[in-house]
């Protein structure tokens, strides 16, 4: 068992998510991307409780510009802006996590084992996956939407398929580092099962490349799905959705932008500050491994 | 044998034409995926089975997989896309103008993006951890996590409603216009293509240069007293060479995924708002047409940028 007394000799090689993470908050970047992330997420999850109207109810004239009723106006329709702007982070969120989870985790499985298991079927999946990667992600993601038509479980299925190819990647040049490295040459000599090493040995070597991957990854996954919102391909009318809110009210900039500028600037505030976050974790994962290079 | 550098651009070019064709066989694999066959989307639901038998005879979809396959790719090397579902007209035909102003949009984001991309890489990576290098990166990373579609708008905010007046907020090309009129239409688009997607490349290129000036050789150029100039200028970035071809690959390829969402924040009549429209009509040959294209972008650019860093490592003239 470790106890604390022992922590000079455990803290030596293997650099521990907490110690990581303890050590990336203390960036200044990792602050302010806390603090937006933070405040947006707020928003998207307290947002649809705190709305003064219903996101669907028509409450003012079309494009009525802001008055003691309608704090920042109405939409198009005559919709409350800032009641449609609080409830349309949610539906974003609840198809950017998912999507970003899957696509990252199916990532994470086919990068460690091809970096594990060396071999034909390794080469040949990963060369699959090149062609993938020939498809910018919204195209390949319209390519599915024009077979399957637009619907939330698709959308995820999408995403999630738009990063997998370039998480395996991350994960697998990750991976085959540290599988070169002599701790788990040391776990196959000793015959410990190929699951254990993956577990105990590869997957904590990788905890900081994998959290910048899936920082970097929500960032595209709210990118993409805002952006498919804003073609029409998201969420469908008449659901309150900051991307399909910003095709919806942009006729509209020069006389009433709330419509438009609101959700714009939450998509931004949201992935400038995960982004943040996922570069500070970086950062400190690269000067960790300067400390503890590989033989 | 051939010699070296001969037989790995065959072996490269060999790959690259293997892509394309595992490309033709996804992007036609999915079509096959399709609850439904074109013969119904055409007829509709309210045909009668009678009628869905006879249309799939004239398309030619009674045929077995392969023989469609092989038909649509012959068909496709001849510059044939097959007939647009909605229109009716060819979709190369549908696509020709569409292509004509996209390739306009490319090459003015392209020429202006990878020069800015390369010299802030290149600069800042010089500067590191100075003054320059500490914004320069701050700024890079915050548009770099910005979606083009939010770029687009902000500009479109900034510039031509909300705040300043300057240009025209959505593409309204005609051919009548003059010559100067249709290039003011052109500078937001551009510049949201540019803002988009320099950030990205000009930090990998800040990466390798940074790479290249802490090699030994440049240390042990500085020891001997070589001035920096002479050393960044001279020595440092004729090897940063294949980076930079990479960073022009690379920027070549994200613009041309970029155009699809940019196209449509200005009403852009390229192929990104061709592809957008024929996705909302399910305007399948169409879609398969575009997309097969903007992958084809992507394989033939990494072919010709492999190839050139091929060609410009003197290391690959005498070994294998």
């Amino acid at each position: 068992m470790v106890t604390a007394r022992d922590s000079p000799v455990t803290e030596k090689p293997r650099p521990a998510l907490v110690r990581l993470l303890r050590e990336a908050v203390r960036l200044r970047r990792c602050k302010i991307g806390l603090v937006f992330s933070l405040l947006a997420l707020a928003v998207a999850l307290i947002g649809p409780f705190a709305a003064p109207y219903s996101p669907t109810a028509f409450v003012a004239a079309p494009f009525a510009m802001p008055s003691a009723q309608v704090p920042l106006g109405a939409d198009y329709l005559g919709r409350d802006v800032l009641s449609r702007f609080l409830c349309g982070g949610l539906s974003l969120l609840l198809i950017a996590v998912p999507a970003t989870v899957l696509g990252v985790g199916l990532g994470t499985v086919l990068g460690i084992s091809t970096a594990m298991f060396k071999g034909i079927f390794a080469e040949a999946s990963l060369r699959m996956l090149d062609v993938l990667l020939a498809f910018p992600q919204v195209v390949l993601s319209l390519l599915f939407i024009t077979l399957l038509g637009p619907r939330p479980w698709l959308l995820i299925g999408v995403v999630a398929l738009a990063h997998f190819p370039q998480s395996t990647r991350v994960l697998k040049g990750a991976a085959a580092e540290v599988v070169e490295r002599d701790f788990v040459k040391a776990a196959q000599i000793i015959g410990m099962p190929s699951h254990r090493i993956v577990f105990q040995e590869l997957l904590p070597n990788v905890g900081g490349q994998l959290l910048v991957e899936l920082g970097l990854r929500f960032t595209y996954s709210i990118g993409i799905i805002a952006a498919l919102s804003f073609l029409g391909f998201g969420r469908q009318p008449p659901h309150p959705d900051w991307g399909l809110m910003v095709s919806e009210n942009k006729v509209a900039l020069l006389f009433q932008p709330w419509g438009t500028v609101l959700p714009v600037i939450a998509v931004a505030v949201l992935t400038v500050g995960v982004n943040l976050v996922a570069d500070a974790i970086g950062r400190v994962t690269a000067r960790i491994q300067v400390r503890t290079p590989a033989p | 044998m051939l010699p070296p550098m001969l037989r790995l651009v065959v072996w490269r070019v060999a790959v690259g034409a293997m892509t394309l064709l595992a490309l033709s066989t996804l992007i036609f694999g999915a079509t096959q995926a399709l609850p439904g066959d074109a013969a119904v989307q055409i007829l509709g639901t309210h045909a009668t089975a009678e009628q869905i038998v006879a249309l799939r005879t004239t398309l030619g979809l009674d045929r077995p997989v392969i023989v469609q396959y092989a038909a649509w790719l012959t068909g496709i090397l001849h510059g044939d896309f097959g007939n647009s579902l909605t229109g009716g007209q060819s979709v190369a035909t549908l696509i020709a103008p569409h292509l004509f102003a996209s390739a306009m949009l490319l090459l003015f984001s392209f020429t202006t993006a990878v020069p800015l991309a390369l010299l802030l890489g290149i600069w800042s990576a010089v500067k590191r951890d100075q003054l320059f290098d500490h914004v320069c990166s701050g700024a890079l990373l915050v548009f770099a996590s910005l979606p083009e579609f939010v770029i687009g708008i902000g500009l479109v905010v900034v510039f031509a409603t909300t705040l300043l007046r300057l240009f025209p907020p959505v593409s309204l090309l005609s051919p009548e216009d003059p010559i100067g009129e249709q290039l003011r239409y052109l500078v937001l688009p551009v510049a949201t293509l540019v803002v988009a997607s320099t950030p990205y490349v000009a930090r990998m290129m800040r990466a390798s240069m940074i790479e290249v000036l802490d090699s030994d050789y440049i240390a042990m150029a500085r020891l001997n007293g070589i001035d920096e100039r002479t050393i960044v200028f001279n020595y440092a970035i004729r090897n940063a060479i294949p980076a930079s071809i990479q960073v022009i690959a690379l920027t070549l390829i994200y613009l041309a995924g970029g155009i699809v969402v940019v196209e449509a924040v200005f009403n852009y009549p390229g192929i990104g708002v061709a592809f957008i429209d024929a996705v909302r009509y399910r305007d399948l040959p169409t879609v398969q047409c575009l997309s097969l294209m903007i992958g084809a972008v992507y394989v033939l650019t990494n072919l010709l940028a492999d190839i050139a860093v091929i060609l410009c490592t003197p290391r690959l003239r005498t070994q294998w």
